[in-house]
């Protein structure tokens, strides 16, 4: 038997001694889904058991080395885990912004000092992070962010105001892009990390159009962040002034999720569709049979991009803007399959508030999908850098 | 297996790449056949150096004299067959017709193969029956007649039927029109009799032939496969050619593309190069995603394929279906952006236009394919 086959076997074991039935159904409410933080809670036991089960083996963030919270898998290991975990239908055991975008920038810009203490207290879920990156004024358009962090020697006083913070509210730190030098527009910008309690800082949610909230605005007016939180441990990430390096490896990261290029995103929808449809008494419209079709043949190619891109950035085969081409293609897909899965569902998906549709779920879902094409950077921003980096078209 | 060329395929690309854009160009085969009115619609002389590459053997048997390579490795001579529009029998004879060849006898097969690895021999094939592609449907009959079959019917869209050394035929031995059963595939020799042969040249300027048996008399060893059990070779044969059809498009579509953003970076208008015109990049990047997608689709049909997954069927439908629209994208955005010049028979664009055309109808169109998607799916 070889190693990997031998780490499959214990994995599914692992999994079967560890895995509550429960943490295997599908994700139904917000609640399911287990953020981490100093203000969480448990829904139940069996999501407290698989999560403090994966903490201890690591299991939050596998791909991690073992001195920075994770288990230290290869890259073919964690891929073992993600299907024998896809095959019982486990339930991510920690959702975490930590986890999905600051972890990667650490791993790649952090000290060692720092990474070993943030990335083991995101790896336990102790802390909760949220991004602040958004600007009223600057969204796609980062660079120009006005925020302002003026030196005072020890510290910083920031002032200004981020927008679209997901989940701030609830986040216990920000990862947030500050600028520190007002003459340079990309060299002058500093990814900064502090507490969201610190003096000064506020936050408010947004209503959104699916009536729910998972963004908010934040305040800062006068707020002192520290250079240093101890030996090594600098309270912004990567170098002064270059913060942009980093939002921009970061940015990769957040596209690469929001596409989801690693196969959440590629479901086909006919024949589920199909099925609710006829449980209703009622036929699929041929027109919409053929539609349905034509997504499905689209939904299933994309499913294998997703595969080929994830394979080739393995062995550094792919274009380094290509995951602005993932973006794109997977978040415009994602909008189709709920536009479709409206029209298949007819007058029961209009429902807003009833027990048959969970309190809305297929319309606000649709509505959410409009923002997929618009957050991590717009479809159009996406468009712009294929052209320029990936064709070579020339600039104006 | 990962989703790219192994070390041993990049060579393949690498080698069919120059091959192609050096021998099987534009300029020296589709242009120069066409503009001679040439009756076969490609050049013999290019077909005996693709078997001299090695690439007409590709998919027999090593047993049979072939190299035995799959489906990854005969995409990838294709792709660069599409890339260069090169018009060649490699696509009917080298995929569909060795495939269906696999299940046929040692007679047959010594019989038909030496020719087609040595580049002497090309082979047609005779499904379709009506402007449509609708092989679930097969009227032509073959009624048992001594020791063999008499052949009564007629097939359409048979390219190079006329110029083929052999033709596979699917044609009923029993049961009514659209049943599964009673399907049997034949070999029908050049000089058979009875055989007639109505020419026609397509808009990409390939020839095909509406070809009719009025009682053609086969021997017993014509037969490739089973009688009445045909239809399961004819299902691997058109998988096959869809799967091959899908990866021809890919290079046609990628073909297409890339002479269009090379156009998009030389012409000016308005005192600007029109790539700079945001207008255009944003249309230009959407076709490169779709392109890419398109090509992954048609890699995992061939993985698929040679791993001898059952999803292969499935996945070969989406590949031809994707690609039909991705390709069709490609051709009338190259003919929109290059203008007044896209619509003149000087610049190569429309003829990758007219290619498109032709290799959508090849064994399915895109609302064939994804309507065949729906059903396997279940809806």
């Amino acid at each position: 038997m070889s190693d990997l086959e031998a780490f499959r076997e214990e994995t599914r074991s692992w999994l079967e001694a560890n895995c509550p039935a429960e943490m295997r159904e599908p994700v139904r409410d917000e609640e399911d889904i287990y953020w981490g933080g100093r203000r969480a809670t448990f829904k139940n036991d069996a999501q407290k058991a698989w999560f403090e089960a994966c903490v201890a083996k690591g299991y939050t963030v596998p791909a991690w080395p073992k001195e920075y919270g994770g288990a230290g898998l290869s890259p073919a290991e964690a891929k073992v885990l993600r299907q024998e975990m896809t095959r019982i239908k486990a339930r991510i055991p920690l959702s975490s912004f930590g986890i999905w975008m600051l972890g990667p920038a650490l791993l790649h810009f952090g000290t060692e000092e720092q990474k070993k203490h943030f990335l083991g207290q995101i790896a336990r879920g102790e802390i909760r992070w949220c991004q602040g990156y958004s600007e009223p004024g600057s969204g796609s358009d980062l660079v120009s962010l006005q925020t302002y962090g003026e030196d005072k020697g020890d510290h910083w006083v920031v002032n200004g105001q981020k927008v679209w913070t997901s989940y701030a509210d609830q986040a216990d730190w920000i990862f947030c892009l500050v600028r520190t030098d007002k003459e340079n527009k990309y060299k002058g910008i500093t990814f900064m990390l502090f507490d969201t309690a610190s003096e000064g800082c506020s936050t408010k949610p947004i209503k959104l159009i699916s009536g729910n909230s998972p963004f908010c605005e934040t305040f800062m007016e006068d707020v002192k962040v520290p250079k240093s939180y101890g030996e090594g441990i600098p309270a912004y990430v990567g170098e002064i002034n270059r913060g942009w390096d980093v939002a921009k490896y970061l940015l990769g990261h957040e596209r690469e999720m929001i596409s989801g290029a690693d196969g959440g995103n590629t479901g086909t929808v006919g024949s589920a569709m199909s099925r609710h449809v006829a449980k209703g008494g009622d036929e699929l419209d041929p027109v919409l049979r053929a539609e349905l079709a034509m997504f499905d043949v689209d939904a299933l190619a994309y499913g294998a991009m997703g595969e080929k891109f994830l394979d080739e950035i393995k062995v550094g085969k792919a274009h380094p803007a290509q995951p602005n081409m993932m973006k794109y293609a997977g978040t415009e897909l994602n909008k189709r399959r709920h536009e479709l899965m409206m029209s298949a569902g007819g007058s029961r998906s209009l429902e807003w508030e009833s027990e048959e549709t969970s309190g809305g779920k297929p319309s606000r879902n649709w509505l959410r999908t409009k923002a997929n094409s618009i957050e991590g950077g717009t479809s159009e921003v996406m468009l712009n850098v294929i052209s320029k980096r990936i064709l070579d078209l020339p600039g104006s | 297996m990962p989703l790219y060329h192994d070390e041993d395929q990049a060579m393949l690309a690498d080698t069919a790449t120059s091959f192609m854009a050096e021998q099987g160009n534009i300029k020296d085969q589709l242009r120069h056949w066409r503009d001679r009115d040439c009756p076969d619609g490609f050049g013999h002389g290019l077909w005996k150096q693709m078997a001299e590459m090695g690439f007409t053997g590709m998919l027999v048997g090593e047993d049979d004299g072939g190299l035995g390579m799959g489906h990854v490795e005969a995409g990838i001579v294709l792709e660069e067959i599409g890339r260069n529009l090169t018009p060649s029998p490699f696509l009917t004879s080298s995929v569909l017709a060795a495939t269906a060849l696999k299940h046929g006898s040692n007679d047959l097969k010594g019989r038909y193969l030496p020719g087609l690895i040595e580049g002497d021999s090309v082979f047609a094939v005779a499904i379709d029956e009506t402007p449509k592609h609708r092989p679930s449907r097969i009227t032509t009959r073959a009624e048992k007649s001594g020791n063999g079959f008499k052949l009564s019917g007629s097939k359409s869209f048979v390219i190079q039927g006329a110029s083929a050394d052999m033709l596979v035929v699917a044609a009923r031995t029993s049961g009514s029109d659209e049943d599964d059963d009673g399907i049997t595939l034949f070999a029908v020799p050049k000089d058979a009799a009875n055989m007639s042969h109505d020419s026609v040249r397509l808009v990409d300027s390939s020839m095909a032939t509406h070809t009719k048996f009025d009682g053609v008399e086969l021997d017993g060893d014509a037969v490739i496969g089973e009688v009445d059990g045909g239809r399961e070779v004819l299902n691997a044969m058109l998988t096959a050619g869809r799967i091959g059809a899908a990866a021809e498009g890919v290079g046609v579509a990628s073909g297409a593309m890339d002479i269009t953003v090379d156009y998009l970076k030389q012409r000016k208008q308005f005192g600007k190069l029109i790539g700079e015109f945001q207008a255009l990049q944003h249309r230009a990047s959407h076709l490169y995603s779709e392109v890419e997608i398109a090509r992954a689709a048609v890699i995992k049909a061939q993985q698929l394929l040679d791993g001898g997954s059952e999803k292969a069927e499935l996945m070969s439908s989406v590949a031809k279906a994707k690609v039909a629209k991705t390709a069709g994208l490609a051709v009338k955005e190259g003919v929109q952006m290059h203008g007044g010049i896209g619509m003149t028979d000087e610049y190569d664009i429309g003829l990758y236009m007219k290619r498109d055309r032709a290799l959508q109808e090849f064994l399915g169109d895109a609302y064939f394919h994804a309507n065949r998607v729906a059903e396997m799916s279940g809806y």
